[in-house]
């Protein structure tokens, strides 16, 4: 899409066809010709296991929708009857629902991936901020499917979720009941959450497209995170790429086959098992474990409003991203300190799901009873909760603008190439060859 | 060249005439117009797509419910379905009514008397909407310190009036419109 197109047209269909609709042009020079950097690593290759897994989910999910019936009464008998009766239901319900946990483990591989290299950076925030749409799309359409099977983890899980919308002042309530279509959650809300989770995999497949042309006008950042500066810096998209990701994607499916067959109730709740029952609440709500993290940071707060600002403020964070971090260094190769403050990160974001997957008042230490510190004992989940909220906060708030201005990046390499052709493999027999020292 | 030339300058003249100036004018109207019928009809018809997601008629006829209170027995509650909820029917005791009573002028996060939580000459008979303040979930009954109601989910306590005592909750259970029928029968809604 961006610099001339190297189409030539193979044959008199293709020519007539070419000035009248290029698509085969625009498929050429989008997926066959694209220059790429001839570095990228495996962890470049989530974009293509991501647009294989919407388009799993969006498969299996129109064949289920066609043996599911979103009533409150027959519900949860349609998807245990799809598990069990319809045939090869098992197969493609479980590829639907362990999908939807591939799908986020590979969006998250995805965006850690984005925050290491500095792939958010200029001129990137509009492929970044389309990324974060896609995310926000993503957790709304995971939200709507789980309350799908009409299980009583499914049905108190939109309880919880929608009574968040209460917090808000004055308005709060009529766009609680609004959302229901009642006084509860109940038919009216089963019937349209089925609609708009059939309505958001197509939204998220537009803004798919739009977030592959945002990365095809500047190109893919790269682990060195400098610009391609000549065509030696770049290799065809195919068939380099497409055989990496390729081969990334064989890879990932022996994981999702793995959950598929062997383990398919392995991510969800025994909870769901069990009919929705609106006059019983399981002693434990928790909801999927990729939505875990922001669980623990709704509930780090005493005051519902604040815990819900501080939920959607978790969310609303990422998207300002580009405009925080203050560094012209695009990749953490070249940046030891937020390195480790990176890593720091992800193992935070690991803690949060943790402590959102545990009761508050549960020790985190079991048998240490701990002292008391405001409102909770300091060894359980609760204050663990806030310390890992207030790290991730920091991360983006504080770490990120400060280390751009206070810490000496490492010498960045002049271009893609110079580091792969001093590379000790690359050089002379005997030269001194060490990449770190250079410059 | 030069015949095109001569004949493009009377028509120049002529798009400077007064006749013509007015035709800016007319045009800024045609599209104030336009835009304001296109605005009223989106803006009119959004209303429709917005509302339909509110209670519908037959959602909002099966509101009330009424409830035999002979079922209840002291010290006891019983757990009805109103509006998709639950709604908690508590006979309290002398013993539960004398501590709420007690607790009135303590320091609560959501002031209200026991006496406002009944009806008058009612004090045995404790009516509420079964969901927790906080996210909905159903609170558990004779659970946490004060006798009331202690919440599963994220830990809020009630005490024996359905107020909040403790936890994330910030409002006391709520108290449905209901009125008596009779001594032994109610109208919720």
């Amino acid at each position: 899409m961006s610099g001339h197109s190297t189409y030539e047209p193979k044959s008199g269909l293709e020519t007539w066809l070419d000035s009248r609709l290029p698509i085969l042009r625009f498929a050429n020079d989008t997926i066959v010709t694209f220059p790429t950097p001839k570095n990228l690593n495996y962890w470049w290759t989530f974009g293509a296991i991501l647009a294989l897994m919407l388009g799993i989910q969006i498969v299996t999910g129109i064949v289920l929708a066609m043996h599911y019936i979103p009533h409150v009464d027959m519900a949860f008998n349609s998807v245990q009857r799809i598990k069990r009766d319809v045939n090869y239901g098992w197969l493609i319900q479980g590829m639907h629902a362990n999908g939807a946990s591939m799908f986020f483990l590979a969006v998250y591989v995805h965006m850690f991936r984005n925050l290491y290299y500095g792939s958010y950076k200029a001129p990137r925030e509009v492929l970044w901020l389309l990324g974060c749409v896609i995310y926000l799309l993503m957790i709304g359409t995971a939200f709507f499917g789980y309350v799908l099977p009409w299980g009583q983890m499914s049905f108190h899980g939109a309880v919880v979720i929608t009574n968040l919308i209460g917090a808000l002042p004055v308005v709060g309530h009529a766009i609680t009941t609004w959302l229901w279509g009642g006084f509860a959650v109940d038919d009216p809300t089963l019937n349209r959450f089925f609609s708009l989770h059939y309505l958001l995999p197509f939204m998220i497949a537009g803004v798919v497209g739009l977030h592959i042309w945002a990365l095809h006008v500047p190109g893919n950042n790269n682990p060195v995170g400098i610009d391609v500066r000549s065509p030696q810096d770049s290799v065809p998209f195919h068939p380099y790429y497409t055989v990496k990701d390729g081969f990334a994607i064989s890879v990932f499916l022996i994981l999702y086959g793995v959950f598929v067959f062997w383990l398919p109730d392995a991510l969800g709740d025994a909870a769901n098992y069990i009919k929705a029952n609106p006059l019983v609440t399981p002693q434990h709500i928790v909801p999927e474990w990729y939505l875990l993290p922001f669980y623990a940071i709704l509930r780090a707060l005493p005051n519902k409003l604040m815990g819900v600002i501080a939920m959607f403020g978790a969310i609303a964070t990422i998207f300002v991203l580009p405009w925080l971090d203050t560094s012209k260094v695009r990749s953490m190769r070249y940046r030891p300190t937020i390195r480790l403050y990176f890593f720091i990160f992800v193992l935070d974001c690991i803690v949060l799901g943790f402590c959102g997957a545990h009761s508050p008042d549960d020790l985190v230490i079991p048998g240490v009873v701990g002292p008391q510190f405001l409102d909770a004992n300091l060894n359980s989940f609760v204050w663990l909760s806030r310390i890992a909220a207030l790290y991730y906060f920091a991360y983006f708030w504080v770490i990120t603008p400060l280390m751009g201005l206070t810490e000496t990046p490492l010498p960045v390499p002049e271009t893609i190439s110079s580091p792969v052709l001093s590379h000790p493999a690359a050089m002379p027999a005997g030269a001194a060859a060490s990449p770190e020292k250079r410059g | 060249m030069a015949d095109t030339v001569a004949g493009a300058s009377p028509d120049h003249q002529v798009s400077v005439s007064p006749t013509l100036e007015g035709d800016p004018n007319r045009r800024d109207f045609i599209h104030i117009a336009t835009g304001v019928a296109a605005a009223g009809i989106v803006g009119g018809l959004a209303w429709p797509f917005i509302d339909q997601m509110n209670p519908a008629g037959d959602t909002l006829a099966l509101a009330s419910i009424e409830f035999d209170l002979g079922k209840v027995v002291e010290g006891q509650q019983v757990v009805v379905k109103w509006r998709g909820k639950p709604l908690f029917v508590r006979h309290r005791t002398p013993a539960e009514i004398q501590k709420a009573i007690a607790a009135d002028h303590e320091d609560l996060r959501d002031p209200a008397t026991d006496e406002s939580r009944h009806k008058p000459g009612k004090a045995e008979w404790l009516i509420l909407v079964g969901t927790c303040t906080h996210l909905g979930c159903v609170p558990t009954f004779g659970g946490g310190d004060y006798g009331g109601w202690f919440c599963p989910c994220h830990g809020s306590v009630y005490d024996t009036s359905g107020r909040i005592r403790r936890g994330p909750a910030p409002k006391n259970l709520e108290v449905p419109d209901y009125s008596f029928l009779s001594d032994s029968k109610v109208k919720v809604g």
